[in-house]
């Protein structure tokens, strides 16, 4: 029998490899080890060895059919001059910072204020969270009814004397990106809402207590007993965030693929079609690795928390 | 007049307060909802006349019967659940497996393992999308849902070995002590003691990854071409193609790719909260 680990106290070693704790005179069972081996076969098979792939064929020009040329880093040299990566570039940042940003700010707000268990409060949270659980697809439709020349938001501008408001928003290249965060930002809310509930939920009645005798207002208790609290709710609402804000797909795809003349492009809706519109592959995985290195910080700083809690 | 009674109007005014906020709140969540239900009820010729925003003048079922036969949706449906209940059962027992060994064995390096392959989960999909196209060509399942399946599993696995890693490092070692003691092996120690302890986990993430899967997009396109095996988001969107600016009919198809998870979500809403804390916040 393999000696059993104990969860809690925590072995002195890292990573027991030989001689830390008791070893077992037996080597693991072979079970064990098919346990862990098939699962990690399954992900390397679809997503380690393509990854790989996608890294090398970042060096490449290939058109899908013939064999991938290698031509170095030509493909991030042509970035350099390509005015459509440019815009997709800034609309990524622009989407990482308002649609990131609001949807924490707005997400705290919700969970502040449906955070104390009182009659109703279970069917506000649950209004808000729904939207979580739709396909964004189904969201975008939605939206794009509302957004229609002479949809909802029209016909409601109309009827509030605002008329000259009225256009087609998503067909304008001024609006279009905006008018695609906002379908987005209604999903995502209800989601950060659930994280930061929990995290309030965590957080000692007494501190508040303390703080009331103090005689800390409302906003004091917030900024100097809230806030502190949060800090590690913040943190995983921040990587779950900046993931899903280069991620961000469907909505977009759905609701403009990146129109009208690349005004709602994003880096990941251009890769796409790059790469499977214009079959042009190695740019394509060039501008792939691009995204990857913008969320690699995260991922790296996300793996480094998971570590000192994994064990 | 007493400070009491000030106290307690100032109360109740607080209460009302709130209602009205968080209830303005709700009904501005949930009026597209709303919106897409009503619409997806009205005929063609009430929208055209009346516009998508008026209050309805018809009533009519025709639409889902449009795009659930016409439309294509029925197979979609169809398609759909073929590629998210495999998945979900299949990744989540994968995921128990590896995590099952990472936390209750001394593996060599379980921590570099556990953490590798959260970082797979983690990776931008957009870096996978080419190779993964080409791989399934290569494997001869290219616009087949085994791909698909294959993929999705593939790509969430990492993720569910993590939470579920959390969770059974949480049980008491005694429990499973006293099972090795009365000689039993890794098998029925998984089987019999760690998974029926894991179940609140289990449910949590299977709620959760249900919608996940059943709501991608991304890799289906990725790996599917034919329409008659695409899944029902990729549906939708030709749904839209088809019958463009009939919205009676796209809302129809909308509420029929939306009901699925929302089932889930309202019969399951309490694991379905946990599971997105149980994987952030711990």
């Amino acid at each position: 029998m393999a000696v059993l680990t104990a969860p809690h106290p925590k072995p002195p070693v890292p990573t027991p490899s030989r001689g830390g704790r008791a070893r077992s005179p037996r080597r693991t069972p072979p079970l064990v080890l098919a346990f862990v081996l098939i699962p990690l076969l399954a992900e390397s098979v679809w997503v380690f060895w393509p990854a790989l792939q996608g890294f090398y064929l970042a060096l490449t020009k290939w058109d899908g059919v013939s064999a991938p040329q290698f031509i170095g880093l030509d493909n991030f040299r042509e970035m350099a001059h390509d005015d459509v990566f440019r815009s997709a570039a800034v609309h990524t940042v622009l989407w990482l910072v308002l649609f990131g940003g609001l949807s924490a700010l707005l997400g705290l707000a919700a969970a502040l204020l449906l955070q104390q268990e009182r009659r109703g409060v279970g069917f506000y949270r649950a209004a808000l969270f729904l939207p979580v659980v739709f396909s964004l697809v189904a969201t975008a439709l939605v939206w794009q009814a509302i957004y229609q020349p002479d949809g909802v938001l029209d016909q409601l501008l109309a009827s509030v004397g605002l008329d000259s408001l009225r256009h087609a928003w998503l067909a304008d290249q001024d609006t279009a990106l905006y008018a695609v965060i906002v379908p987005a930002l209604w999903r995502q809310i209800g989601y950060v809402m659930v994280l930061y509930l929990a995290g309030l939920k965590g957080i000692d009645p007494a501190l508040y207590e303390a703080a009331k005798v103090d005689g800390a207002g409302a906003w004091q208790r917030f900024r100097h007993v809230t806030l502190p609290q949060l800090r590690s709710v913040n943190a995983v609402v921040l990587s779950v965030i900046v993931i899903d804000s280069l991620r961000s797909f469907d909505v977009v795809w759905s609701l403009t693929r990146g129109g009208p003349y690349h005004s709602s492009e994003l880096l990941s809706t251009y890769m796409y079609s790059t790469a499977f519109q214009s079959l042009r592959l190695g740019y394509g995985s060039a501008l792939a690795v691009v995204i990857f290195v913008l969320a690699f910080g995260v991922i790296a700083s996300y793996l480094v928390r998971a570590f000192r809690e994994a064990d | 007049m007493s400070a009491n009674s000030t106290a307690v109007r100032r109360k109740r005014a607080a209460t009302a307060g709130f209602h009205l906020g968080a209830g303005a709140l709700a009904v501005l969540w949930l009026l597209p909802i709303a919106l897409v239900v009503v619409t997806s009820l009205r005929s063609f010729d009430d929208i055209a006349a009346h516009g998508l925003g008026s209050w309805p003048h018809s009533f009519t079922l025709g639409n889902f019967r449009q795009a659930w036969v016409d439309g294509g949706q029925q197979r979609a449906l169809i398609n759909s659940l073929l590629v998210t209940v495999p998945c979900v059962l299949v990744t989540l027992a994968l995921a128990a497996m590896a995590a099952f060994s990472l936390s209750r064995y001394e593996l060599p390096f379980r921590r570099a393992l556990l953490l590798l392959m959260l970082g797979g989960n983690l990776l931008p999909p957009q870096i996978l999308l080419i190779p993964v196209s080409k791989l399934s060509e290569m494997m001869g399942v290219y616009d087949t849902l085994p791909a698909l399946i294959g993929v999705q599993i593939g790509f969430g696995v990492g993720f569910y070995v993590f939470v579920l890693h959390g969770f059974m490092r949480g049980i008491p070692a005694e429990i499973q002590q006293a099972a090795v003691v009365d000689g039993a092996g890794p098998w029925q120690i998984f089987w019999r003691i760690i998974l029926p302890l894991t179940r609140p986990a289990l449910a949590a993430l299977s709620a959760l990854s249900f919608t996940w899967i059943f709501n991608d997009l991304l890799w289906a396109i990725t790996v599917l071409r034919s329409d008659t095996k695409m899944p029902i988001t990729a549906a939708l969107i030709g749904l839209q193609g088809q019958y463009v600016s009939m919205w009676n009919v796209i809302a129809a198809g909308s509420v029929i790719a939306a009901a699925p998870t929302v089932a889930v979500f309202l019969r399951f809403q309490r694991h379905f909260v946990a599971g997105l804390n149980l994987g952030a916040v711990k």
